[in-house]
């Protein structure tokens, strides 16, 4: 802890000054319990959960039909539903890096930001299951994926990178849900106790599962809540490297390479931390969080923003090295025929928003100033979604025999599908604000002034229980 | 609940509150040199070194979480193994049945979903959780334990605890009030 305010000297603070046990309580919990909905909240569920009819009328239309409303086709059999899988596993990745890894590095800035950074996590990662499941063709088989004793006397093909892809989503998102749940357990019991109308006691109440803050269970919460850090952040590189598998274990061009897990695993670090700026700058504003979420903040993630957009570059750049490098005629094609190609517009315009925009993070006035962080978390987040259409499609699309190349164009059903998740993930997003506590309130009670007086100083012989906070 | 005799209610223990989590940790510490063993404190938050002021001395979390992810580990394991060479044999080009590189991602990630489940269930069980009724909970100002005040109670099954003597001992300790807790 003290190290921790040492090294804030000079920047902003991780919590702005006066602000007590009680008032960090009240303002956190008065957003769920007592404060007006704002207009903010209600425009934007409107908005959202239009889109996810949208998606219901999209995805009705596919079970109807058939894949074939969508651009898929020989050769380009994945198209946007994969491109979109990936993109939002990629997003699902800043919510269990900031709450895991943040935590056992001790980074204390963390605090006000993970709690919805979890659940914007679990939000992506529901969106992002649903892609591989309508892509199935027949998902009413989708639960063939999973081990089963069946009359088929079948199993899942355990050599099959699409299979391990299956435990491994699952695997994350469950892991997800339990640590944000296991967070969530003090906070409701604090909002069972503030709520004022019998409903939301009970609600609350059952949540809370009659947590009462004993010093017993806190000290068993905490070596869980440690261990639950530890395992998931092995977990959270594993997802996007197995998701990486599922290219990298095929022998097309462009995919078969050993930079791709690195190179997956910061790009879902970079997408991750730029939803969580796109969503956490919007939110201080509305809700007044900026004492909670402060400048401190905003400048750390650009700074994570700016080194994982240099790893995902040196990616890039090592793939168009390593195209030529290798005198693979095919690798050198696939090159070429990105830069030059017919989809080289995407190829340039995602060099543009991955490569050049995060540049603008060396300055520090860029990284100051929360509009201009917003305009490139929007960029980086674009920039994404077209480096994963340019690896799905550019590689499947013009492959080793010319006699079968073809085109990939996305058809409306494939962006109806598309835009309608974006909007699920935002109605779930905004349901959570409304209901849940979005800032941790019994983590922020430790970073107050009087808790640092004595409340948290780790006493030597209880160093794992001096992680917390 | 239902074969308790009618009659005045039973009492749990007394429960005194303090407004700073430093007076509740040196209030635990001289309970406990004072003799009482039955002790417990309410926090809003974890505070570090109140679980030694208050005599708990570590917790087999760490080992339920090890069993569970032992556990998953070998289930995975055991899975594949079991299918690909005995159940389900498949000759994929004459390679080895038991190709054990291409069952790490699976063990791997069983092994972390078995620890996780088992660390979560675990804590729960071993906190009694969920328990929708504990009799601290009639404290009139508890409500705050999730706030910003700071419990300590003495339960009535401590062989040292007599109403009188103990809710002295407490004030004496600089509580800001004792009260009564009813079973």
């Amino acid at each position: 802890m003290s190290q921790a305010v040492k090294r804030g000297r000079g920047g902003p603070p991780v919590i702005e000054p006066g602000h007590t046990y009680a008032s960090v309580t009240d303002k956190i919990s008065s957003i769920v319990l007592s404060r007006r909905t704002p207009m903010f909240w209600l425009l934007g569920f409107f908005v959202s959960f239009v889109l996810t009819m949208v998606l219901l009328g999209a995805i009705s239309y596919l079970f109807a039909k058939g894949v074939g409303i969508w651009g898929v086709n020989q050769p380009v059999g994945w198209g946007f539903a994969i491109i979109n899988f990936v993109w939002w596993i990629g997003i699902g990745h800043a919510g269990t890096l900031i709450s895991a890894i943040l935590l056992l590095l001790r980074q204390e800035w963390r605090t006000s930001i993970n709690r919805f950074a979890e659940a914007m996590t679990l939000f992506a990662v529901a969106c992002a299951a649903l892609f591989p499941v309508l892509h199935l063709g027949r998902p009413w088989l989708a639960y063939w994926l999973l081990p089963y004793p069946n009359t088929m006397a079948l199993w899942p093909q355990w050599r099959s990178p699409l299979v391990w892809d299956v435990f491994a989503v699952s695997t994350y998102a469950s892991v997800s849900f339990l640590f944000w749940f296991v967070g969530l357990i003090p906070d409701l019991a604090t909002l069972r106790d503030r709520a004022k109308r019998k409903g939301f006691q009970i609600f609350y109440g059952m949540l809370a599962m009659g947590w009462r803050g004993s010093a017993l269970h806190w000290y068993r919460y905490e070596t869980a809540y440690l261990l639950l850090a530890g395992l998931a952040t092995p977990l959270v590189i594993s997802v996007h490297t197995v998701v990486s598998f599922d290219f990298t274990i095929g022998i097309i061009p462009g995919w078969h390479s050993t930079i791709f897990p690195p190179y997956f695993v910061a790009g879902a670090i970079y997408a991750g931390f730029a939803m969580v700026l796109l969503l956490a700058i919007p939110l201080r504003k509305v809700y007044g969080l900026e004492d909670f979420i402060t400048m401190r903040h905003l400048q750390n993630m650009a700074k994570i923003l700016l080194a994982t957009g240099l790893i995902v570059g040196y990616g890039y750049v090592i793939e168009a090295f390593m195209a030529w490098y290798s005198a693979n005629p095919y690798e050198g094609y696939m090159i070429a025929n990105r830069m030059r190609g017919p989809y080289a517009p995407i190829y340039w315009s995602l060099m543009l928003c991955n490569l050049a925009t995060p540049q603008l993070l060396w300055l520090k006035r860029v990284r100051s100033s929360p509009p201009a962080l917003f305009g490139i978390a929007v960029v980086v987040s674009i920039g994404m979604w077209l480096e994963r259409f340019v690896i799905v499609v550019t590689s499947l699309h013009r492959d080793f025999l010319p006699s079968s190349w073809g085109m990939y164009y996305p058809t409306i059903w494939d962006w109806a599908t598309f835009v309608g998740t974006i909007g699920l993930f935002l109605a779930l997003l905004f349901l959570f604000i409304r209901f849940l506590p979005m800032i941790s309130i019994f983590e922020m009670r430790t970073l107050v002034p009087e808790a640092g007086a004595v409340g948290m100083q780790p006493v030597p012989e209880h160093s794992v229980a001096g992680e917390e906070g | 609940m239902s074969s308790r005799p009618a009659g005045p209610p039973r009492v749990y223990g007394l429960l005194a509150e303090f407004e700073r989590p430093e007076e509740l940790v040196a209030a635990a510490r001289r309970a406990r040199e004072a003799g009482y063993r039955k002790l417990d404190a309410y926090t809003p938050f974890p505070i570090h070194g109140l679980s030694d002021a208050l005599g708990f001395r570590g917790t087999k979390l760490p080992l339920v979480v090890l069993v569970g992810g032992l556990l998953g580990c070998a289930t995975a394991l055991g899975m594949q193994w079991f299918s690909a060479t005995i159940h389900y044999p498949l000759n994929v080009g004459g390679r080895p049945l038991a190709s054990w590189p291409s069952f790490i991602p699976i063990t791997f990630e069983l092994t972390v979903l078995f620890a996780s489940v088992f660390a979560v269930l675990g804590m729960l069980g071993m906190n009694g959780l969920p328990m929708p009724y504990h009799p601290v909970f009639n404290a009139p100002r508890f409500a705050f334990a999730s706030r910003d005040r700071f419990f300590l109670c003495i339960e009535a099954r401590d062989p040292m605890f007599e109403k009188g003597g103990t809710r002295e001992f407490l004030s004496g300790l600089g509580a800001r009030e004792v009260v009564e807790v009813e079973e």
